[in-house]
């Protein structure tokens, strides 16, 4: 398929513009010297075109709407309609985020203000914290935020000597990234290799004066949940810790588990996984951070605060805290669909969405672990983690099974995460699949596992029935071919 | 309203088959003394219910207004297809093309973004993109300070105030970085000052162009003087208006930033946004985020992929050079429409449209007496003026009327409580410039 570049027709126009009114000089008054020497080369294509190129693009694409998307530890969920329908209101999408600064300006805002502080309020009572702030733009920005959090309250506290963040092995990959972007060090605590749990033994033994804080991930990137969460906050405690919980996988326990329930400090939560937000090819998410309240006087700024007749301001009257994190108030069009999401299903369905995410991911992990290994044979919370290691000896990896899967019409789970297990396959299936689609994805599996003992070499060549086949990553790092260059270069 | 598939039937026999009998079997794991204390939510709403729920909410914002507000933020009209194109569902339900045979679309379109980025600010290498303009800063200095070794930021006093604030926040966590910031003032960059500012401890200097205030700026002499020093150089600029100035490119600026916004994304009440982040081929190994590159597949058919991972999250973890993991795909892809719709000519014309108005609202507002338009240099589409009383008490009057005259800087700097920045795109019309003009007139 061309790039659209290539797809260019000198004259060609795809906008049509107003014209200036009569009395407006079209002149420019800007001095050449400040001017660029020739136009930007964008692409001269008709409207037509434009549909055309990316109506094709998107047939090269796979998306939950698609098909089976059981990529573990991104809870690829079904995105309602609905939500995109709310979303582009024009009282919502819109609206400058500088108006409710300006003087009178909270009043031409105020659904949208009072859409912030109902989520945030939601939010508080699904995670059992005391106070949340949507400002983060994605997970890896709220753990970033956490972290500041934790760091100014140990400033606060003048606990210099506090710069180190124990993380789990199994922890998500975002999380030591996090870490040192706010100036700690961290060490990796090991997994109990008979629970798939942190090994708490271990914990015990490298926690001291220095340890800022700990960064758990419950249910954990294998699937497991970790039922002494409450004695490792203890622990932490003990030791002027604080506790931070990665909801990342917030999906498994919804109305089972409220992490403020076991006096974690600080959380965030990801609404692109747990409530239902798009992932848009890799973005933009949201990921809200909530608080006990410790921390609560650290949140960045501003802050929604409800007034006594009930009209909505924002609040910037905040001198502890950390400061800005983003420059308004947040993914304000995502957390909007979240909010829609978590109104739609009220009480009753967030407590099912999470069991049956939780039986979906049981259901498949029964049915599979007789044909693969199953690492951590117990329970799984929603989703759980295979390994290859059987297949390996015949040569099929991790990654010949995530191609023959796409060659039978699945998206394949994520593979060779988490780090701990050898030849890792996460499979993360979701509430809103039906048995129909888990059965048919058991059936590929099980082929898979067949033909890996019997013709290996066709699961190597997998997949051939895509577009293209695996691409060459060796000479894309090598070719680094970012752009395609003018002519004239 | 629930979108589970399962009936109750087929959740039995999938227990059944997990050898458990309720749901409640599941989670055996959690501890009694662990389960939920309260769990206080709204009975569910179905989706009629919810759509009438929200659209009173969105009713309760105001949407009738004449609005002048910028600052780093503009209305701009979008042609009706970005939204056709970026709401297929193959594309905004879909994630990371970490799975490239299945995700050639994100891939190619996320190659031709970055093209489209490098051509518009003439830089060598664009990332897939970022969280938002702001962020992208903080990112970029990250670069330059990885890429220097040394530890001292510059800000020029026109880069905008609030992009400031989020960089200062980051930075209380890093006591071992400095940063000088030049104290703003309208009109261009403050020459004398930055150079008495540039040390031997200083990594980076940043500006804007145009800058917060609206003014149009050729930095050259300024990058010169820093790369004497071996000083970088971030410029951070208005997308629409790289279509006339002269791009970071030709003033060989190292990194080119903005705000992805104003290229077909909604003001959406502050996001999701769009950062753009693109620099010179030496630094592409410190860039963070995403890149996609052209390669070939087994069979030597051209496809595009994820490249150079090793500098991301997941795989160097602690080593990372950025922990960003989720960026602004689905914004980048609006951004790529929107360019492809507007084309080389389309840009070019909107951005003199988006000036010649507001050359024409400078010109209308000189007449009103007391009022002052700030203007020793060019400006593009926004300027500053001087009004004989607090902008604050302007705005606050002419809201009520459903005009918003601008954006009052007293709120980012006490000492221009009489200072307004106005805005015009191609969205406001003579008509709503003179009705602006003759309101100010009544109220000053």
């Amino acid at each position: 398929m061309k790039i659209i570049f290539d797809k260019s027709i000198q004259g060609r126009r795809g906008a049509t513009l107003p014209q200036l009114e009569p009395g407006i000089d079209a002149q420019l008054k800007i001095d050449k010297r400040y001017l660029r020497a020739q136009p930007a080369e964008l692409p001269e294509l008709s409207e037509l075109d434009v549909m055309r190129h990316f109506t094709e693009l998107s047939n090269r694409n796979f998306g939950v709407d698609s098909g089976f998307y059981p990529l573990g530890s991104c809870t690829m969920k079904y995105n309602p309609k609905i939500c995109e329908k709310v979303a582009a209101l024009e009282g919502f999408a819109g609206l400058h985020p500088f108006l409710p600064q300006l003087p009178q300006g909270s009043q031409l805002t105020q659904g949208a203000l009072e859409v912030i502080y109902e989520l945030e309020t939601l939010l508080c009572e699904i995670s059992g914290m005391a106070a949340c702030t949507l400002q983060p733009l994605a997970g890896a920005h709220g753990e970033l935020c956490g972290m500041s959090l934790i760091a100014a309250y140990h400033r606060g506290r003048g606990n210099t000597d506090k710069k180190e963040i124990l993380i789990p092995d199994e922890a998500h990959g975002t999380n030591p990234a996090s870490a040192v972007g706010v100036g700690f060090v961290t060490k990796p605590v090991p997994t109990d290799p008979k629970t798939g749990r942190l090994d708490i033994t271990a914990l015990k033994g490298m926690i001291n004066d220095h340890t800022a804080g700990i960064m758990l991930t419950n249910p954990n990137t294998l699937g497991i949940f970790n039922s002494e969460i409450d004695q490792v906050v203890e622990l932490a405690h003990s030791h002027g810790a604080l506790v931070y919980y990665d909801g990342a996988n917030l999906n498994a326990v919804l109305g089972a588990f409220r992490p403020g329930d076991a006096d974690i400090d600080v959380m965030h939560i990801n609404l692109h996984k747990t409530f239902a937000t798009p992932h848009g090819c890799g973005g933009p998410g949201s990921g809200p951070v909530c608080v006990r309240e410790n921390l609560v006087e650290y949140l960045p700024i501003s802050r929604v605060v409800k007034k006594q007749d009930n009209t909505f301001a924002l609040d910037y009257n905040q001198p502890k805290s950390i400061g800005y994190t983003a420059p308004f108030y947040g993914s304000f069009l995502v957390y909007l669909k979240a909010y829609v999401y978590i109104l739609s299903l009220g009480k009753q369905g967030l407590i099912e969405a999470s069991q049956h995410a939780v039986l979906n991911a049981n259901y498949l992990m029964n049915m599979l672990k007789g044909d693969y290994e199953l690492p951590y044979d117990r329970r799984c919370m929603h989703e759980f983690v295979l390994s290859a290691s059987k297949q390996a000896k015949q040569g099929v990896h991790a990654l010949d099974i995530a191609k023959a899967l796409i060659d039978r019409g699945f998206h394949p789970p994520t593979v060779y995460f988490p780090l701990i297990v050898k030849e890792a396959i996460m499979i993360e299936p979701t509430e809103t699949e039906s048995k129909e689609t888990l059965d048919a994805f058991i059936q590929a599996m099980k082929e898979i596992a067949a033909a890996a003992q019997s013709d290996p070499k066709s699961l190597n060549a997998a997949p051939v029935n895509t577009r293209i086949s695996r691409p060459d990553e060796v000479q894309a790092a090598r070719g680094m071919d970012f752009n395609l260059g003018l002519q004239n270069e | 309203m629930s979108y589970i598939s399962n009936t109750a039937n087929q959740s039995q026999e999938m227990l059944a088959a997990c050898g458990l009998s309720a749901m409640e079997d599941l989670f055996q794991d959690i501890p009694a003394r662990l389960k939920p204390q309260s769990f206080n939510l709204p009975e569910a709403m179905s989706e009629l219910e919810v759509h009438r729920h929200l659209k009173r909410m969105a009713g309760k914002n105001a949407t009738n207004l004449t609005c002048f507000l910028g600052g780093g933020y503009y209305e701009h009209f979008i042609p009706a297809a970005v939204d056709a194109a970026t709401m297929r569902s193959e594309f905004y339900t879909a994630y990371t093309p970490y799975q490239p045979e299945i995700s050639q679309g994100t891939l190619q379109a996320v190659y031709e973004y970055q093209t489209q980025v490098c051509r518009l600010t003439s830089m060598d290498v664009s990332n897939a993109s970022l969280y938002d303009g702001s962020t992208a800063l903080y990112e970029a200095c990250q670069m330059a300070l990885n890429a220097t070794g040394r530890a001292r930021i510059i800000v020029d006093g026109g880069v905008n105030p609030i992009y400031c604030k989020i960089l200062e926040s980051y930075m209380a966590n890093h006591a071992e970085i400095k940063l000088t910031k030049i104290p703003a003032a309208p009109g261009q960059a403050q020459r004398d000052k930055i150079k008495a500012a540039l040390c031997d401890e200083t990594a980076v200097l940043v500006l804007q162009n145009p800058n917060f205030f609206g003014t149009v700026d050729d930095h050259s002499d300024l990058v010169e003087k820093c790369h004497k020093r071996s000083v970088l150089v971030i410029q951070l600029v208005y997308p629409i208006a790289m279509a006339l100035l002269k791009t970071p490119g030709e003033l060989g600026v190292d990194i080119a930033i903005g705000e992805g916004q104003s290229l077909g994304i909604p003001l959406s009440f502050g996001g999701p946004y769009l950062g753009f982040l693109a620099a010179t081929k030496n630094l592409v190994r410190k860039m963070p985020g995403r890149l996609v590159g052209r390669t070939v597949d087994r069979n030597g058919k051209e496809c595009f992929v994820l490249t150079l991972q090793a500098r991301e999250q997941h795989i160097r973890r602690d080593k990372a050079i950025s922990n960003i993991c989720t960026n602004q795909a689905l914004c980048a892809l609006r951004a790529h429409v929107y360019m492809s719709l507007m084309g080389r000519e389309g840009l070019r014309e909107l951005a003199g449209i988006c000036h010649a108005r507001a050359e024409f609202a400078k010109e209308r507002f000189k007449q009103i007496p007391g009022v002052l338009v700030l203007e020793n240099a060019p400006t593009f589409n926004e300027f500053t003026l001087q009004l004989p009383k607090k902008a604050d008490a302007v705005v606050g009057e002419l809201v009520q009327r459903g005009i918003v005259p601008g954006l009052p800087l007293g709120r980012f700097y006490p000492e221009m409580e009489n200072y307004l920045l106005v805005a015009v795109t191609e969205m406001r019309t003579k008509a709503e410039i003179c009705k602006l003009a003759e309101s100010l007139e009544s109220v000053l």
